[in-house]
């Protein structure tokens, strides 16, 4: 059993951060990614104060940052992974910034874990757990839920399975 | 016959109890991921249980927590009625276990104190969620249950009107199911508690939890009601992570007591794929 997810992740697309217009572009919801390069984590606490920088070795829910996200969009944020829906305002932000959302398995901290291979905390320390951390990661496996285009695999991933029954 | 505990033992199991659920998935679940990673029709919802098998097994085997939310702390005691409890306070026992537990087995601190305005971290994830029965015999029973904030995010509660009957708690169910979506981490396991008042709706939902998963309802009614909520709720269509698939619900478990005539409770509680529950009988 150990060997299906390196055996299905042979063939899955990888990609490197930062990310670029033109990779951007190339994303489509549904899409499934391993990313390699730099990126930083950042929950409830320290989205609040960064509004007033820019997720984990596991994804939180990320409609709690749903407040903060647009601007931090505009400000040039490029790719958000998480976990969990977005509203409206974040997915018009992705549109109008090229920007996409992508979604880490939520609760499979100890298998991410093995993809990061360095972090450091490099801001708000203070918070502890919602300190915001650099991490260097290596074939982190993400599926991309929101494109620019307004594409949305939780919308459409699910319109695809669903069932009528009769109760 | 009365038998002397010292509540020290308590403390150990509940410390002991904390690491190991958040470390080692049990069988039942592993069981259940293999025979829906078989079966689940999504490609990318393929991937994702593949993936959360692998994670159980490397957190086994790398002595690792399963997922970074290892919760609050949610402790049950069946305390014998023949025990007589030395060596201090009993609550303080619970929650000197949670604090070695976290603290020691390097578990994510997730409890915060003032939680509508200053959200301070109590830095050793007390207090306890404790829940204390008193029960026949000489035993104690721990069992401790870490409860991530995802999936109790997703879960709710609602007093509904008698005439609204069976199938309007079916609908509330599978509506907060629907609701909840990809937030709470699917599959996921929906413990449903039925009547009682408001608080016992609320306990039943979060006892039922502790049901081993592929088990049937001793009682066949609530077996019927469990299959009927679980096929509505697998159509939904949400799949594994909420990507699409015909994996939304790993099992549904139903806990029910007689309510007021005036008063329909349903509760029903939500528990992420990361179903984590040892115990130990002491």
């Amino acid at each position: 059993m150990a060997g299906q997810v390196s055996d299905r992740e042979q063939a899955t697309r990888r990609i490197t951060t930062p990310l670029s217009d033109e990779v951007v572009e190339s994303l489509h919801a549904g899409d499934r990614l391993l990313i390699s390069g730099t990126i930083y984590t950042g929950r409830d606490a320290a989205h609040k104060r960064l509004i007033a920088l820019i997720d984990s070795a596991g994804p939180t829910t990320s409609g709690r940052m749903d407040a903060y996200s647009p601007k931090l969009l505009d400000l040039g944020l490029k790719g958000m992974i998480g976990k969990g829906s977005r509203n409206e305002a974040v997915k018009e932000a992705l549109k109008r910034n090229k920007a996409v959302y992508l979604g880490a398995t939520g609760g499979a901290g100890a298998l991410l874990s093995r993809r990061i291979v360095k972090a450091k905390v490099v801001a708000y320390d203070d918070l502890g757990p919602e300190a915001i951390r650099e991490l260097e990661v290596k074939d982190f496996p993400v599926v991309v839920i929101n494109d620019m285009y307004g594409g949305d695999l939780y919308v459409e991933g699910r319109k695809e399975y669903e069932r009528k029954v009769h109760s | 016959m009365v038998r002397e505990v010292d509540v020290a033992r308590i403390t150990e199991a509940v410390a002991r109890l904390a690491v190991e659920a958040c470390t080692y998935l049990g069988d039942d679940m592993v069981a259940f991921f293999e025979k829906a990673a078989e079966r689940e029709e999504s490609e990318t919802g393929k991937d994702i249980l593949f993936q959360l098998l692998e994670n159980a097994r490397l957190a086994r085997t790398a002595n690792m927590p399963l997922c970074q939310d290892t919760g609050l702390a949610v402790v049950f005691l069946e305390v014998g009625q023949d025990v007589h409890l030395v060596g201090g306070d009993l609550e303080a026992a619970v929650n000197e276990g949670v604090r070695k537990g976290y603290t020691e087995g390097y578990l994510r601190k997730s409890a915060v104190a003032d939680p509508v305005d200053a959200r301070v971290n109590t830095g050793d994830n007390t207090p306890a969620m404790l829940h204390t029965r008193i029960v026949p015999g000489e035993k104690i029973r721990v069992i401790v249950a870490p409860k991530g904030g995802g999936a109790e995010n997703m879960s709710a509660l609602a007093m509904l009107k008698p005439a609204q009957g069976r199938q309007g708690a079916i609908d509330f169910i599978v509506d907060t199911v629907s609701k909840a979506g990809p937030n709470p981490c699917p599959p996921i396991i929906v413990g449903v508690g039925l009547g009682g008042t408001f608080e016992k709706a609320a306990y039943m939902a979060k006892h039922s939890l502790l049901r081993e998963v592929g088990s049937t309802n001793p009682d066949p009614r609530l077996a019927k009601l469990e299959d009927e909520i679980e096929r509505r709720c697998n159509a939904l269509g949400i799949g594994p992570a909420g990507l699409g698939g015909i994996t939304t619900v790993i099992d549904v478990f139903v806990e029910e007591m007689p309510a007021h005539i005036a008063s329909m409770p349903v509760a029903v509680n939500i528990q992420c794929h990361s179903a984590r529950h040892k115990e130990a009988v002491l």
